[in-house]
């Protein structure tokens, strides 16, 4: 269990965060969604203690992340947006390092370091440096250590950029085998998509603000079911409407092509952010 | 025992790139002792003895210094602003403590190291030197100060730019003025005042004397342990700050 309460970090004059409140439950998939810049890793960091809140308070699991850092640490587990795998370590070394690091005995951290060799597909490449992975090995890797000691929450903040899309789904299948073990999980992307199928609900963040919180079902019902998009006429653009007959009769006055589709959630995210992800 | 985690880490990285450290620690001290205890000392005599034994001992206490502070200094703020590597210990439950004794361990070692390839090289060279227990605890000691020193340099200095400009306007300078190749006593009264405070200053001194014959300086002794001390625990000062 994730709460935050009126959680706020500036940097400076910038407002990174401002007053986020939010409650994830237990074995939930959460997804935090925002263009550039709108503060999801800035939340991730202040969650996993690194970075300090200026305002607010977050508990995980009822300890508080400003104060009880040993005990938050032991529950989380955290794959951040960069990778900051120890290069100069072997794939093995580095998840020896965190087992060591997290006080795992000897015999049971060589079993679970196997073991998560095995889960992510790199036991042929354990013992290679990390320098010579590619990005999608690392990505793997990253979690993998992140999973070493067990712990009961997740944190991922963009955990599939830059991957294929066979990569991806490898990844998707890894959080909902966690999830479905009992582990909570927040992540954050710009893939709009990954959020609609992996997770249970999704919170959209717009300079340093939550804008919408939900399932994807819910957030679809808010800006209306049905888009009406049109190329080439005088209304260029999309226009949402609650049901395919009210869709209908306003397509019916447009010229040029007109597409009739239900909505997604790249949908609500632009309608609500206002610009393209990515911009 | 978290701090020797973090040793082993180094120790591991250290182990697979030990022929490359190797290397790289011979060329400086080498071109120390052909320069100035061959080339320019040859003949020349220094407080009585000849120069090449009192030159050896403020090699060792500089490559002590440089290669101890380098060691952590350069690479925990590549960790830090870079890699991120540093992240890895942040998210961990061991406490700023563990992490710079490891640290500053890791750095010790590695200017150990490098101070017994100059003695080994200074022996082939000719010097005779008196090496016991407490040369080796100066030495140590010294390489522990300046660990703690790259603890403080990484953990507050920002860029990697700034990082090399601190070696050039701190490290460089000490490396010639403490009493490593001349007597501090030939510099002008301030000068001499401020070189008599620095850590290196110390090292050289009860280097050689501890190599000419064995004399024990408690005041230089003191002074290094002092510095050890200070600087171990502004480095956990720092480090908890890091958040
Ligand atoms: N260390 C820092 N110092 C100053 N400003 C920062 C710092 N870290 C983040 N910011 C600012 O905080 C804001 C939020 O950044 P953050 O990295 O949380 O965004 P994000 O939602 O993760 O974006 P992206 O999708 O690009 O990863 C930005 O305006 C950023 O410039
Ligand atoms: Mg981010």
């Amino acid at each position: 269990m994730i709460e935050l309460r009126r959680l706020t970090k500036h940097y400076g004059n910038i407002v990174a965060v401002a007053g986020l409140d939010l409650e994830i439950k237990k074995g939930e998939i959460f997804a935090l969604l925002g263009p550039n810049g709108a503060g999801k890793t800035t939340t991730i960091r202040m969650l996993t203690m690194l970075t300090r809140p200026t305002g607010g308070m977050a508990l995980i699991n009822g300890y508080d992340v400003t104060r009880d850092l040993d005990k938050v640490k032991k529950e989380i587990g955290v794959v951040p947006q960069h990778m900051n795998l120890d290069q100069e370590l072997t794939a093995r070394e580095n998840l020896e390092l965190h087992g060591r690091l997290h006080k795992i005995p000897a015999p049971e951290r060589r079993k679970r370091t196997e073991e998560l060799l095995n889960y992510v597909e790199l036991q042929d490449r354990a013992g290679e440096l990390v320098s010579r992975f590619s990005g999608g090995m690392k990505r793997r890797l990253m979690i993998a250590r992140a999973l070493m000691h067990s712990p009961q929450i997740l944190f991922l903040d963009e955990p599939t950029v830059g991957l294929d899309p066979q990569t991806r789904r490898k990844i998707w299948d890894l959080i909902r085998r966690m999830n479905g073990e009992g582990m909570t999980v927040l992540l954050t992307t710009h893939y709009i998509e990954e959020a609609e199928v992996l997770c249970h609900r999704v919170g959209i963040m717009d300079k340093g603000k939550l804008i919408a919180i939900g399932t994807p079902g819910e957030l679809k019902q808010k800006v209306g079911e049905v888009v009406v998009e049109s190329f080439g006429g005088r209304d260029t653009g999309y226009k949402f409407f609650a049901g395919r007959e009210d869709a209908l009769a306003y397509a019916r006055h447009l010229e040029g092509d007109v597409l009739i589709r239900e909505s997604n959630l790249e949908d609500v995210f632009i309608e609500l952010t206002g610009h393209k992800v990515g911009d | 025992m978290d701090f020797y985690t973090v040793l082993w880490r180094e120790m591991v990285v250290l182990r697979r790139t030990f022929y490359k450290f190797f290397a790289s620690r011979l060329v400086s001290p080498l071109l120390y002792l052909v320069a100035f205890g061959w080339g320019l000392g040859r003949g020349l005599k220094m407080n009585g003895g000849n120069y090449l034994e009192f030159v050896v001992p403020g090699i060792i206490a500089l490559s002590a210094m440089n290669t101890s502070f380098n060691a952590v200094g350069i690479t925990l703020n590549m960790s830090r602003l870079y890699h991120k590597t540093l992240e890895e210990y942040l998210i961990a439950p061991i406490s700023a403590g563990a992490f710079v004794l490891g640290e500053v361990l890791a750095g010790t070692v590695r200017g150990l190291l490098a101070s017994l390839i100059i003695l080994a090289l200074a022996f082939l060279f000719g010097a005779r030197l008196a090496v016991n227990g407490w040369f080796l605890l100066v030495v140590v000691l010294t390489c522990f100060l300046f660990a703690a020193l790259g603890v403080v340099a990484a953990m507050t200095i920002n860029s990697h730019e700034d990082m090399a400009n601190f070696s050039t306007f701190v490290i460089l300078p000490m490396s010639f003025l403490c009493g490593t190749f001349f007597s501090p006593d030939r510099l002008p009264g301030a000068v001499a005042y401020i070189i008599e405070a620095l850590p290196l200053t110390h090292a050289s001194y009860a280097l050689r004397a501890l190599a000419r014959g064995g004399e024990l300086l408690p005041l230089s002794l003191a002074v290094l342990a002092a510095y050890a001390v200070v600087l171990f625990l502004a480095g956990v000062a720092v480090v908890r700050k890091v958040r």
